[in-house]
């Protein structure tokens, strides 16, 4: 675990398009291969504005800093782009594609990283897709629902496990924000990310949420702590489980000093 | 799509096609439309005299008729047709030749991956179709079975009784004022009658006869469906048909006798100049089902409702739409389904894709009459925008004389939203990649129904008129 940072970013700034007040004021942040970080935060503190600025949701502009994935400058990339570098995001709440199969967009996904020409082999598909239903004990009929479409919680969460199982991504953000209340959804990302990373072990892994709980299910190497759009803390699980007893009050505080000053 | 330009480069009436020969006298009806026309169009077919008077009697009534008003713009149209021939014979038209039909049109032939030889017939210039063979041994299987599958002029021909019997008596000439020219010009389209109790596994496709008579600007079709049998009929197909006239009125009839199960299927894709104004109607008796798969792309503007009148108890009538508005485009489709008999059902599904300047409307009708006890009828319209500008309109008129029946109605307009195209793309897919995999997913309810090699290329066409929708 001592290779070059597979996500680095620096003083990283943004702000949501259209709208004055920058959300992230500066954030660092090096995960390596095979890291699992946890990034923790009250509301409004920015942690999910990160997830979404780094996967290059058109409704956030970088208005400063940096990032870099696996050595290319990811800002300068487009989202279809970093995707296909091998930047993953498990959506919070994923849309609904009504008419399209869950087989059906992965394989128009895996047939958009391959070179013009290049068609994907059907079987080939059909294998891979089977293997890792099967490896995250799911039933083949899964793939045949359309995208999203009157799915449960859990469903979803499934089925952004499911993508990320098939696209083996570098890193996988889990946007898992304020799932808190829906413990089954929950357990759903913990046992999919804990298998993935079993059998991949060099993938890294970002998690963001507001609760200790998913912690308790996924171990992470790292804990930060974002509160006001900037990391005031990071450390080993146990900066989560301090969290877990004092809540982000004494960051708050912490905040308010670093502003006075 | 091509230009107007493009298309009246070719000119209806460009002298150097005009191949006159002692023994085959080219004929082409002036332009315009009067009695004289009519009148060559009749003698020219050496029909009975039953069917000239029939002619003229629709072309009174066709004049007597005013210009629509509602529906598309159509404050251009008698300009249109005062400038048309309303009749050209059709070994004429084939005298075109590939050099003439232009780039664009060529170009979506090879995006599209239509064999050579296809691309011949859909553009009107060719003459033989590799599969006629399959056609042959098709006919000879359909004919053991006693299914007629002619040109309409040769069911008029060779079955006058059966054809006078139901001709005209489902779109009568007096109905509107396109099915009333349609009735006094009508040339080409088919004749198909089906024995009671036969099934045909496979459809009868129009496709397959087009190279021997070329499908008209007027076209007519007469399909009955005996008692108790079961048949598919597909007209068109999803590459554009390059015409060089820029009005079509066809007149589709079909008559469902009891406990038959009939299904039409078209789908079509007119040049961008193209008045396309359609009168497609069944009779559906009792226990018999009727389906409608209609699809419409291309042409300036579409007017087009496919209808039930459910006339025997437990009728049922099913209408599937699709239509795409392109730039310039308006789309005015529907469906009509009439209940006159007790427990008829009856269900619409509409979708439309209206894309930049195009407009797509949905026009439907749903009428219950008195005594039409425990009908059930279901409608819903789905439109989707694919940007900013696109429009979309609904005009559901619902009337019911019996109360106890359900009707039910349902309308969506969705926008593809940012969120859908940002979800995709964080999956590596480019933009347009997303786009398209959005609208298949839209118009998978019927592209499901359609034969396979139909839905991928209709999927196809889509997908290459969306280009360019982005960014």
């Amino acid at each position: 675990m001592s290779d070059a940072p597979i996500l680095k970013t620096a003083d990283l700034r943004a702000k949501v398009t259209d709208e004055e007040i920058e959300i992230l004021k500066g954030v660092d942040l090096e995960i390596r291969p095979g890291e699992i970080h946890a990034i923790m935060g009250p509301n409004g503190s920015g942690k999910s504005t990160l997830a979404k600025v780094l996967a290059g949701h058109p409704g956030y502009e970088v208005t400063g800093g940096s990032a870099f994935f696996d050595g290319q400058d990811l800002l300068e990339l487009e989202t279809d782009e970093r995707a296909r570098s091998g930047v993953f995001m498990a959506f919070q709440y994923p849309v609904a594609i009504p008419g399209v199969s869950i087989a059906n967009f992965l394989r128009t996904a895996l047939q958009a990283r391959l070179e013009d020409g290049d068609e994907l082999d059907l079987f080939d598909f059909q294998d891979i897709l089977l293997e890792r239903m099967e490896l995250l004990e799911m039933s083949p009929s899964f793939a045949e629902r359309a995208v999203n479409d009157g799915f449960s919680g859990g469903e979803k969460k499934r089925n952004e496990i499911l993508q990320m199982a098939v696209l083996e991504p570098a890193l996988a953000i889990m946007d898992e924000t304020d799932s808190g209340l829906d413990i089954d959804a929950l357990k759903v990302v913990a046992r999919g990310v804990n298998t993935l990373q079993k059998e991949r072990p060099e993938m890294a892994v970002l998690l963001i949420t507001h609760y200790q709980r998913l912690l308790n299910y996924i171990q992470p190497d790292f804990v930060h702590v974002i509160v006001d759009g900037r990391i005031v803390r990071s450390g080993g699980p146990e900066v989560a489980l301090s969290l877990e007893e004092g809540g982000y009050r004494e960051y708050r505080q912490l905040q308010s000093t670093v502003s006075a000053a | 799509m091509p230009t107007n330009e493009a298309v009246q480069d070719i000119g209806l009436d460009d002298y150097k096609y005009h191949f006159i020969t002692e023994d085959e006298p080219v004929f082409r009806s002036g332009r315009g439309l009067n009695e004289k026309v009519v009148r060559e169009i009749s003698a020219q077919k050496g029909e009975p005299k039953w069917m000239l008077d029939f002619r003229l009697k629709s072309l009174d009534i066709y004049n007597a008729k005013p210009m629509p008003t509602w529906g598309g713009d159509l404050s251009q149209l008698e300009r249109v047709l005062g400038d048309i021939f309303f009749y050209v014979r059709p070994q004429e038209r084939m005298e075109r030749s590939w050099d003439d039909v232009p780039a664009n049109i060529k170009e979506t032939f090879d995006r599209l991956g239509i064999p050579e030889a296809e691309r011949e017939i859909l553009a009107g210039v060719g003459a033989q179709y590799e599969s006629e063979m399959v056609y042959h041994s098709l006919k000879e299987e359909w004919e053991a079975q006693g299914v007629i599958f002619d040109s309409i002029e040769d069911g008029l021909r060779n079955h006058p009784e059966l054809f006078r019997e139901h001709f005209a008596t489902v779109v009568p000439p007096g109905d509107n004022k396109f099915a009333a020219m349609n009735s006094a010009v009508w040339s080409g389209g088919s004749f198909v009658y089906i024995p009671p109790g036969v099934e045909l596994e496979t459809p009868l496709q129009a496709y397959f006869r087009v190279n021997q008579e070329q499908m008209g600007q007027f076209e007519r079709t007469l399909i009955i469906a005996d008692e108790g049998s079961r048949a598919h009929y597909i007209e068109g197909c999803t590459a554009p048909v390059y015409s060089t006239e820029s009005f079509h009125s066809g007149v589709i009839e079909i008559v469902v006798k009891p406990g038959a199960h009939f299904r039409y299927t078209t789908i079509q894709n007119w040049s961008n100049n193209m008045y396309n104004l359609v009168t497609q109607r069944s009779l559906v008796h009792e226990n018999a089902t009727m389906e409608w798969l209609d699809g419409n792309l291309g042409s300036k503007l579409t007017m087009k409702y496919p209808s039930c009148f459910l006339v025997g108890e437990r009728a049922h009538g099913s209408i599937l739409s699709i239509a795409y508005a392109g730039n310039g485009q308006h789309q005015d489709t529907g469906g009509k389904v009439i209940h006159a008999a007790p427990r008829t059902s009856s269900s619409i599904v509409s979708k439309s894709i209206s894309k930049g300047s195009g407009r797509a409307s949905y026009r439907g009708l749903c009428k219950v009459y008195e005594g039409s006890t425990d009908a059930k009828s279901n409608v819903e319209c789905d439109a989707l925008l694919i940007d900013e500008a696109a429009r979309t309109d609904t005009y559901p008129y619902i009337e019911i004389d019996e109360n106890q029946s359900t009707v039910g109605h349902e309308a969506r307009v969705s926008k593809v939203g940012e969120e859908q195209i940002f979800y995709l793309m964080s999956r590596g897919m480019p933009e347009e990649e997303a786009m398209a995999l959005i609208v298949r997913g839209f118009i998978e309810p019927i592209a499901r129904q359609l034969p396979l090699e139909y839905a991928v290329e209709l999927n196809r066409l889509i997908e290459l008129e969306m280009e360019g929708s982005v960014g």
